[in-house]
């Protein structure tokens, strides 16, 4: 017992050091490439394809983990976007932004902070934000689980589904517009593009690094809820809700707990994908949004947080970067007839999707996770390890 | 001791229990046998709260557990092994354990009974990181055993323990519960295999249609004609 403890230890300091030296190079590459180079894509694809990580395995929790398959997430996505932004828009630029409108909210956290404190106080102000966020579509995730959160399976999707599309819907409505700007879009609020970092006169650009940054700090903290009592119930209600409930498991409590904190982490994931993207609008996150997500978590494997956060890079990756060529008719060399451009590349990327679910069942990591596959050589005592 | 007196149940106009009066004194086994239906997994899930009854009244040394919440009767010391085993698949052996203790805070004790329940089943310590649901039948029936130990209970009910298991394992699982209440631990049994169960047990009752229609000792039961006819075959 005692050597697992500090094996457990070991494994821990490991990751941390992992992921730190993967948040240096996020930050190294910020400063290397350029946005206009011809690897900025790549830079393109670390913003988005953190925030979809961050969605998917937000998602993992409650559809992977507790077993509670629900499909509201571009919903709760949109309210953190829309409660990012709102907060964020600095008071000058509010009328032009809510041109048609007389914007009800003139209250922008970082700007007021900074005027306090500086440089510190804007990024502050945006830590605030983006928990406001999270805890905005927490409320709502709280609200609507009281009565959705007695349904089971296919009912429970529906009924999810159901509020996402009402979300959107009131969010476009025109007499909300004074909060909302209506079906226009939100911008000119605290964007990724626009965050540097200067240090005696240099700029250091920061514009991957912050949602790289979120991203890695919200997935670490579902690692921890995972691993902790709290995650071991879930997945004992995932297994059988009968013997959960004969161990004294508080099944409503615990879906309950499920439910709003996978919510409240989408409301991040939604804050940072406007971070990212620049503009908030309801149009955007529609229920494509979440089938996305959810393929996303398909792809990578049900019940694996290294496998939500691969299949997400690699979904972005494909759709955003890799398969980019075939729209302009040349691919991995080959000049494609004219009939091929333009939208040719969404027919490939969904045959790539079907061979993966064909070939990978489970997914690309099934339930085990990334360090499990180097543990296999070595058998026993890599598996005391785990403890 | 528990004590179940004039207990009613029914599933949405479906009476279960019509009036079952049983008593388990602490330190003893005790077995409910009867046919299907006639009522004994309603009364086991009756006592540990899953099921709300339509009256009568259910005490555990002198005070009235009927109405309680789940936890608050698991935290009693009244615990349920459910029927069909109904291990967490997906979770390992260790982890389905430590989901046994969920209700309790004390770390150090944990462990003790940890190591007690292991030694208990040495097979469930070698298959510790296995995941339960790649467990032989018999092996998850001792996990599901292993695992309501470990919330400590003073009174633990199974449900069918013997339920799709091969005879030799059913032997095993029987001295598994001889050497439990051998530690001091009241056993609540219910059966189908009425031989073993009448064997084993101090006390038995037998359930028919939703009332007590016979009691006793395991022995005269066992030699009873009505009962030898009705549910030994002979």
């Amino acid at each position: 017992m005692l050597e697992n403890k500090s094996q457990k230890r070991k494994n821990a300091w490991i990751a941390f050091l992992c992921v730190l030296a993967f948040l240096a190079l996020i930050f190294c590459l910020d400063q290397w490439i350029k946005p206009t180079d011809k690897l900025g894509m790549l830079l393109i694809v670390l913003q988005k394809g953190s925030v979809y990580a961050l969605a998917a395995v937000s998602m993992n929790l409650l559809n992977g983990y507790t077993g509670l398959f629900s499909l509201g997430h571009a919903g709760f996505m949109l309210l953190g976007a829309y409660t990012y932004a709102i907060f964020t828009i600095p008071d000058k630029s509010r009328d032009a932004v809510y041109q048609y409108f007389d914007a009800a909210i003139r209250f922008s956290i970082p700007e007021k902070l900074s005027q306090h404190m500086g440089g510190f106080g804007t990024a502050l102000g945006v830590f605030i934000a983006l928990v406001l966020a999270g805890l905005v579509a927490a409320l709502m995730a709280w609200l609507i689980g009281l009565p959705v959160l007695r349904l089971k399976s296919d009912y429970l999707a529906i009924a999810t589904l159901g509020f996402a599309e009402i979300i959107r819907a009131v969010f476009q409505w025109s007499k909300l517009g004074p909060i909302t700007n209506g079906s226009n879009l939100l911008k000119n609020f605290a964007r990724a593009s626009k965050f540097k970092l200067e240090i005696a006169g240099t700029k250091l650009s920061l514009s991957t690094f912050v949602p790289v940054l979120i991203a890695t700090v919200s997935i670490t903290l579902i690692v921890l809820i995972v691993n902790s009592t709290y995650g071991r119930a879930f997945k004992a209600i995932r297994d059988d809700e009968v013997a959960a409930e004969a161990m004294g498991i508080n099944l409503a409590k615990h879906k309950m707990i499920a439910f709003v904190t996978s919510s409240f982490f989408a409301g991040v994931a939604g804050a940072t994908l406007a971070m990212v993207l620049s503009i908030a609008q309801a149009n955007n996150f529609k229920s494509a949004m979440t089938y996305e997500i959810l393929l996303m978590v398909v792809l990578g494997g049900i019940g694996s947080i290294t496998g939500s956060v691969i299949g997400s890079l690699l979904f972005v990756a494909a759709s955003e970067w890799w398969l980019r060529g075939l729209d302009s008719g040349k691919f991995l060399g080959i000049e494609a007839p004219n009939i091929f451009r333009n939208g040719f590349r969404l027919v490939v990327f969904s045959v790539i999707i079907m061979i993966v679910v064909l070939f990978f069942r489970e997914g690309i990591l099934g339930e085990k996770e990334l360090p499990d596959l180097f543990r296999k050589k070595k058998k026993d005592p890599a598996k005391e390890a785990q403890s | 001791m528990l004590k179940i007196d004039n207990l009613h149940v029914s599933y949405g106009g479906i009476r279960a229990l019509q009036g079952v009066s049983l008593e388990v004194p602490d330190g003893k086994i005790v077995t409910l046998i009867g046919a299907n239906g006639a009522g004994k997994s309603t009364t086991l899930r009756t006592i540990s709260g899953l099921v709300k009854a339509d009256s009568g009244s259910i005490t555990y040394d002198g005070q009235e557990i009927l109405g309680m919440p789940i936890n608050k009767i698991l935290e009693k010391g009244i615990a349920l092994v459910p029927e069909g085993r109904r291990v967490f698949t997906n979770l390992s052996v260790l982890e389905n354990l430590r989901i046994g203790a969920y209700l309790r805070n004390d770390k150090a004790q944990i462990e003790k009974d940890l190591q007690w329940v292991y030694e208990l089943f040495p097979r469930l310590k070698e298959r510790s990181w296995q995941m339960a649901g790649t467990l032989s039948g018999g092996e998850q029936q001792m996990l599901a055993v292993a695992r309501a130990l470990m919330s400590k209970p003073k009174v633990i009910m199974m449900d069918e323990p013997s339920l799709g298991l091969a005879p030799l394992v059913v032997k095993g699982i029987f001295d598994i519960i001889r050497q439990i209440n051998d530690q001091g631990v009241t056993v609540l049994l219910i059966e189908q295999n009425a031989n073993m169960a009448l064997k084993v047990a101090d006390f038995a009752y037998v359930l028919e249609t939703g009332r007590i229609t016979l009691t006793g000792t395991g022995r005269e039961l066992l030699v009873n004609e009505d009962v030898k006819k009705a549910y030994l075959g002979s």
